[in-house]
């Protein structure tokens, strides 16, 4: 009884303590970066879990493509590490080559090889990477084409899709890599409105299906709506790290209210 | 214009022998050449530096220096052959293959640099990354430069006349000593037959150019 009470007490008293998040999948610890004079980011320290989806939000400027594009090493970083799965990201080479294909990345400009068609986009990598044969590699390439809804535009090329049936092809592309976590650097900054809806409810629909995700983000609905956890930027530095809920209705810190306040108004 | 019906034997041999340099240079040089561009853009520093280093002095220095090496300095080393057009060809494609990475590179840059990073995303290696993503999507913007290239490589195959090997110019300055009141009928005729080389060249540029075009 005694230790129920002292043990609920401990946890009420040191919330952080008691939680340390063993099966972290992807850790950041104290990273640094500069880009020239400007100090990109400072000290992050940030652990996502197995399963957990994490929307980093914030102002223009603040370092969470940065921090996105870090975590694959598509940036280097100046000081500390980043981990993924207990395996610090090696420098270039063979091994970072390996790691790479466990981690999912999506694109602000989708980036698809505009050379290959949609089929092909998607099973180069596990036929070139894995190994996989052609036949079981196009087999799971159209299964998941199917699934976020661009199953008929196969044998086109990526420049006769439009943005959102693109997005979702490279969303494809990173899933048929099987990746253990998923990263999306701004995924709907550069579609039309109307086609934001189709990729967030891909986005959406992977979240529900226990996806570990990092999604770069302006869309405070994807946020409200999937998220586990919101991380807040701004000038370098994780100002707030909260659930959804605490952090659009109880922002701590005035640079997350001042920024909520601009996005309300307009 | 007799004197070039007459000599119509010697020309074509000319042609024959200035399009086989051309020719196996021009293969020579567009495989060492790729091979300086992917250098250049590699993670490998020192690899950087190589290429960096024999593109600028090959590429800033005459030709017939690089005959003359070719030709002269390398049989002083021990490096020997039968013949000088194993010289010429070393000298051609060595000194084209400058060219050819430049060009290769500005294409590879020509390539947004989203392709590169979606292609590492997804695990690739840099040699993946380059022969399956960068060089196919390049070609179309190196085809014409690289065409020039080969151009100039044909005409420049005539320095090797100069180095004991016979060929198109060669013949035509042998045939212009020989026939000194045709001289202006001998080298027209010789134009000729480099244009022959040089002109079906340009339009498989553009014939190529069409068919590797790539929507955006």
């Amino acid at each position: 009884m005694i230790g129920v009470i002292t043990h609920s007490l401990f946890a009420r008293f040191f919330p952080m303590t008691t939680h340390v998040p063993d099966d972290a999948l992807v850790t950041l610890n104290a990273v640094n970066k500069h880009y020239g004079q400007l100090h990109v980011l400072k000290d992050i320290n940030l652990k996502v879990r197995k399963g957990e989806v994490v929307v980093v939000i914030g102002p223009s400027g603040s370092g969470k493509s940065t921090l996105c594009r870090a975590i694959n090493r598509l940036e280097t970083i100046e000081g500390g590490s980043i981990s993924i799965d207990g395996k610090v990201l090696p420098e270039e080479g063979k091994e970072l080559a390996q790691l790479r294909a466990d981690v999912g990345m999506v694109f602000q400009s989708f980036n698809l090889f505009a050379h290959k068609t949609i089929l092909e986009n998607v099973t180069l990598g596990p036929i070139k990477v894995k190994g996989t044969s052609k036949a079981a590699a196009e087999k799971d390439a159209m299964a998941l084409l199917e699934r976020v809804g661009v199953g008929h535009q196969a044998p086109k090329l990526p420049a006769q899709l439009s943005g959102g049936q693109q997005q979702r092809v490279a969303i494809a592309r990173a899933l048929a890599m099987k990746p253990k976590v998923m990263l999306f650097d701004e995924p709907t900054s550069a579609l039309d409105p109307e086609m934001i809806n189709e990729v967030l409810d891909v986005m959406v629909q992977l979240a529900k299906e226990g996806m570990t995700m990092i999604v770069v983000t302006h869309e405070m609905g994807f946020a409200r709506k999937a998220a586990d956890r919101v991380v807040f930027m701004a000038d370098g530095q994780i100002v707030e790290d909260a659930t959804p809920e605490e952090f659009f209705t109880n922002p701590k810190s005035d640079r997350a209210k001042d920024f909520l306040s601009k996005l309300l108004t307009h | 214009m007799d004197v070039i019906i007459e000599n119509l034997p010697l020309y074509w041999n000319g042609f024959l022998r200035t399009l086989f340099l051309s020719a196996v240079s021009g293969i020579f040089a567009l495989i060492l050449g790729t091979l300086l561009a992917a250098a250049r853009v590699s993670p490998v520093a020192a690899l950087r530096g190589f290429s960096t280093v024999y593109v600028e002095v090959l590429r800033n220095t005459p030709l017939t220096i690089a005959f003359f090496f070719a030709a002269v300095v390398l049989p002083r080393i021990g490096v020997k052959f039968e013949q000088f057009e194993i010289a010429a060809i070393i000298a051609l494609s060595t000194y084209t293959a400058a060219f050819i990475a430049e060009a290769v590179r500005s294409g590879v840059n020509s390539v947004p640099v989203g392709q590169a990073e979606a292609a590492r995303s997804i695990g690739m290696k840099f040699g993946q990354v380059l022969s399956l993503i960068i060089l196919p999507q390049a070609l179309r913007t190196v085809i014409p430069p690289l065409i020039n290239i080969l151009i100039a490589l044909v005409k420049n195959s005539s320095v090797a006349g100069a180095f004991f090997v016979l060929e198109l110019f060669g013949y035509g300055r042998q045939m212009a000593n020989a026939n000194g009141d045709a001289v202006i009928t001998v080298l027209l005729g010789t134009a000729f037959f480099y244009l022959l080389l040089t002109v079906p060249l340009g339009i498989l540029a553009n014939t190529v150019e069409r068919k590797v075009a790539i929507a955006r």
